[in-house]
C-alpha cells in the first residue's frame, strides 16, 4: 500500500523584479591571519632579539650555536610581548605571546621530523637503486659493490604481515567484548592488556626465544603480535567509545542481536579510527628490532618460508650493517633504514587514500 | 439469555496466536493494542515506576505526558524491552501484545523489538550507511530478507513523508540530511520491519516547527496502520497528534512516577477527573 502524505507547506512568492538592482554583487571578505602591524611587530622583535643574542655572543664568546639561537629566541618572545603590550593591553599581550611559544614548538617538533627524514634521505639516496631492491647480499662480499636488501624486505612484510593479519581480529575480538559485550571477565582482560603494553619489547622477544628453541620468520611474527595486541585493543576500545549509544540503542531497538549490531553498525561507524589504530600498531611492528634479532636473528641470503630457518628485516638489516667497518655496507645499511622509511610511508597513504575513498561515497564531510 | 452456545462461550476473547509456529507471519497485517499492566520500574534499588497500567489501543495514538522525571520515557521504553539495556534497571509487571507476554518466555527479545519500534529524542541514523541503507538497516540487522527492497525503501520513505525531498539521492550518506529529515529518516528505518507498535520518545524536541509539524503530520498519518505511544513535553502537541493520553506524576511518597489519569485527549484537557491533571494542562504547574 502507498499512501502519499500531502504537505501544504507555503511555497515562497516569488518576489517581484524591483528597478534598482539593490547593492553591488558582493565578494566574501579576505581574512589575513596577520595584519600589517602584526608582521611589523614580529619583525622588530625579531630583529632586536636575534641582534641582543649576537651581541652576547660576541661580548661573552660562546661557541655554542644552538644556545645562541635559544637565546635569541627567548629575547624575541620577550620583546614581542612588551612592543604588544605597549600597542594593546596585557591580556592581547599574553594571548600573542602563548600563540607565538605554540607556534614555535610545533615548527621544532616538524623541523626535528624533517631533519631525520632528510638526513636518512641524503644519507640513504646514493645506494638506493633498482638493483638494491632486486638483489640480496648472499653472494656478495663486504667489499663488493652492488647487492640489496631484498632479503630484508621479504622477511619485514612477511613477518610483519602475518602478525597483523593475527593480530587485528584478535585484537578487535578483544576489544568489542571489552567495550561492547563488557563481559563478566572485562576488568581482568583489561588489566592483562594493560600489563602487556607495559611489557619492554626485549623481554617478548626472549619468551618467544626460550620458548621455541631454532629461528624463523614466524617466530618474529610471534613476537611482534605480543607487542602489538595490547596497542590495538586498547586503541581499538578507545575508538569505540566514540560511537554514541545513540547508534546502539537504535539498532537494538530494530530487533538486532548484539553481534549484528557491532558487525554492521559499531564496527562500519568506527572505521576510520580503526583503521589509524592498525597503521599505528603497523609502523610500530616495521621499526622493532631487538625481539626480531632474538627470533629470527640475520640472514643474507632470501628465505621466503616464514617457518624455517633465519630470516632478515629491514631493521635487523641496519643494525648487522651500521657496525660494519667497511664504508660500502654503512651505505647500505642507510639505503636500508631509507627502504624502511618508505614502506612505512605507502601503507599509510594507501590506508588514508582507501578510507577517503569509502567515505566520499557517502559524502562525509 | 442471549443465542450463545456454550461453545462461544469457551473461546476465548483474545484471539491465541502461536509465536512459535508462527513468530513473525502475522507481523504488520494490522495494527495492535498494547496492554501495560501493574508496571514498575527501578534503576539499582531507586523506584522509578509504581503499579503503572495502560490499555494503548489499536489505531490510536496515545501520548504519555507529565513532568521531567516523572518516568514517562522509561514506561515507554519498558513497553519494547529496551529498558533493561540499561545497567542496574529492573522491571516488574507484565505488557501484553496480540495476548502475549513481551517480558514472558514465547518472544525472544529481538522478537519484542521488531514487533514494537521505537524512535528517539535526538535523531540517530547510522553514520556509516546510506539513506537506503539506513531505510533497510532494520532487515539486515534482524536478519530478515524482503523481495522487493526497492519497493519497500520508497513506501517506507513515502510513509515517513521523506521521499520528494531524498528520492534523487537515496546513496548520500544518512548524516548528509538536516535534523527534521534525520528524524523522518529514523521514523521511515523503523516502519521497514512492518512493526505492530511505534513507540516515539519526544521526538520533535529536537526539531524546528515546521519538521515538528511534519513529523505530526506523519505520525497522523501511520496510525492508520500502526498504534502508535508518544512522550511528549508538548501540550499542544499532545491535543494536536494524540487520541488517548496519560498523566504522569511523581508520587510524593515513594518518589516513583505513577499514572494519576489517563482517558480520551479532550477530556484530559477539558475536564479532567485529578485536580493535579488540570494543573498541568493549564500550565500552571510542573
Amino acid at each position: 500500500m502507498t499512501t502519499y502524505i500531502e504537505l501544504d507547506v507555503e511555497r515562497p512568492r516569488p518576489v517581484p523584479a524591483t528597478p534598482n538592482a539593490g547593492p553591488p554583487v558582493q565578494k566574501p571578505m579576505r581574512r589575513r591571519a596577520l595584519s600589517r602591524a602584526d608582521v611589523n611587530e614580529y619583525a622588530i622583535a625579531l630583529a632586536a632579539g636575534s641582534h641582543i643574542a649576537l651581541l652576547l655572543r660576541f661580548l661573552l664568546d660562546w661557541d655554542d650555536l644552538l644556545g645562541t639561537t635559544l637565546i635569541a629566541l627567548i629575547a624575541f618572545i620577550v620583546i614581542h610581548h612588551l612592543i604588544v603590550r605597549e600597542r594593546t593591553s596585557s591580556e592581547v599581550a599574553i594571548d600573542k605571546s602563548v600563540t607565538t611559544v605554540m607556534w614555535t614548538v610545533g615548527l621544532a617538533v616538524v623541523s626535528v621530523l624533517l631533519w631525520m627524514v632528510a638526513f636518512v634521505f641524503l644519507k640513504g639516496i646514493k645506494q638506493l637503486s633498482w638493483s638494491f631492491l632486486k638483489d640480496d647480499l648472499a653472494v656478495v662480499g663486504p667489499l663488493d659493490p652492488g647487492g640489496g636488501a631484498f632479503h630484508a624486505m621479504v622477511g619485514t612484510l612477511e613477518q610483519v604481515g602475518i602478525a597483523t593479519v593475527v593480530v587485528v581480529p584478535t585484537a578487535l575480538l578483544t576489544a568489542v567484548y571489552l567495550h561492547e559485550v563488557r563481559g563478566r571477565m572485562a576488568g581482568l582482560i583489561r588489566f592483562i592488556v594493560d600489563s602487556l603494553a607495559a611489557l619492554p619489547s626485549i623481554i617478548a622477544g626472549l619468551l618467544v626465544y626460550t620458548l621455541w628453541s631454532g629461528y624463523a620468520g614466524a617466530h618474529a611474527s610471534l613476537a611482534l603480535f605480543i607487542l602489538a595486541i595490547p596497542l590495538v585493543t586498547r586503541g581499538a576500545e578507545e575508538v569505540l567509545r566514540t560511537v554514541p549509544d545513540g547508534l546502539r540503542e537504535a539498532s537494538l531497538a530494530l530487533g538486532a542481536p548484539q553481534w549484528r549490531m557491532v558487525m554492521r553498525v559499531i564496527l562500519p561507524t568506527a572505521q576510520s579510527g580503526l583503521v589509524t589504530v592498525t597503521l599505528l600498531a603497523i609502523a610500530r611492528m616495521v621499526g622493532e628490532t631487538a625481539p626480531v634479532l632474538l627470533t629470527a636473528s640475520i640472514t643474507k641470503a632470501t628465505n621466503w618460508d616464514p617457518l624455517n630457518d633465519n630470516q632478515a628485516s629491514l631493521s635487523t638489516f641496519v643494525f648487522d650493517l651500521i657496525r660494519q667497518p667497511n664504508q660500502a655496507q654503512i651505505d647500505r645499511a642507510w639505503a636500508g633504514a631509507l627502504l624502511l622509511l618508505i614502506i612505512v610511508l605507502i601503507i599509510f597513504v594507501a590506508a588514508r587514500v582507501a578510507l577517503a575513498r569509502s567515505e566520499r561515497k557517502l559524502g562525509k564531510r | 439469555m442471549h443465542d450463545s452456545t456454550i461453545q462461544e462461550l469457551w473461546e476465548p476473547a483474545v484471539e491465541f496466536i502461536d509465536p512459535v509456529t508462527e513468530p513473525v507471519a502475522r507481523v504488520g497485517s494490522e495494527p495492535s493494542s498494547l496492554f501495560a499492566t501493574d508496571i514498575s520500574a527501578w534503576f539499582g534499588s531507586r523506584q522509578v515506576l509504581d503499579h503503572c497500567s495502560l490499555a494503548m489501543e489499536a489505531n490510536k495514538v496515545t501520548a504519555l505526558i507529565g513532568p521531567s522525571g516523572c518516568g514517562k520515557s522509561t514506561f515507554l521504553r519498558i513497553l519494547n524491552r529496551m529498558h533493561e539495556t540499561i545497567r542496574g534497571a529492573k522491571v516488574a509487571g507484565s505488557v501484553v501484545l496480540d495476548g502475549v507476554d513481551i517480558y514472558g518466555d514465547v518472544l525472544g527479545v529481538t522478537e519484542v523489538r521488531l514487533r514494537i519500534g521505537m524512535v528517539f529524542q535526538k535523531p540517530n541514523p547510522f553514520p556509516s550507511m546510506s539513506i537506503r541503507d539506513n531505510v533497510l538497516a532494520g532487515l539486515k540487522l534482524s536478519g530478515k530478507s524482503r523481495g522487493d527492497r526497492d519497493a519497500l525503501v520508497e513506501q517506507c520513505l513515502q510513509r515517513a513523508g521523506l521521499w520528494n525531498e531524498v528520492k534523487d539521492r537515496l546513496g548520500a550518506g544518512g548524516m548528509s540530511l538536516s535534523g527534521g529529515q534525520q528524524q523522518r529518516l529514523c521514523i521511515a528505518r523503523s516502519l521497514a520491519v512492518s512493526p505492530r507498535v511505534l513507540l516515539m520518545d519526544e521526538p520533535c524536541s529536537a526539531l524546528d516547527p515546521i519538521s515538528t509539524r511534519v513529523v505530526e503530520e506523519t505520525v497522523m498519518e501511520l496510525v492508520k496502520d500502526v498504534t502508535v505511544v508518544i512522550v511528549t513535553h508538548n501540550m499542544q502537541q499532545a491535543q494536536r497528534v494524540s487520541d488517548e493520553c496519560a498523566f504522569f506524576l511523581v508520587d510524593d511518597q515513594h518518589g516513583a512516577g505513577h499514572i494519576v489519569e489517563h482517558g480520551k485527549t479532550s477530556k484530559l484537557f477539558s475536564t479532567p477527573n485529578d485536580q493535579r491533571t488540570l494543573d498541568y494542562v493549564t500550565g500552571r504547574f510542573g
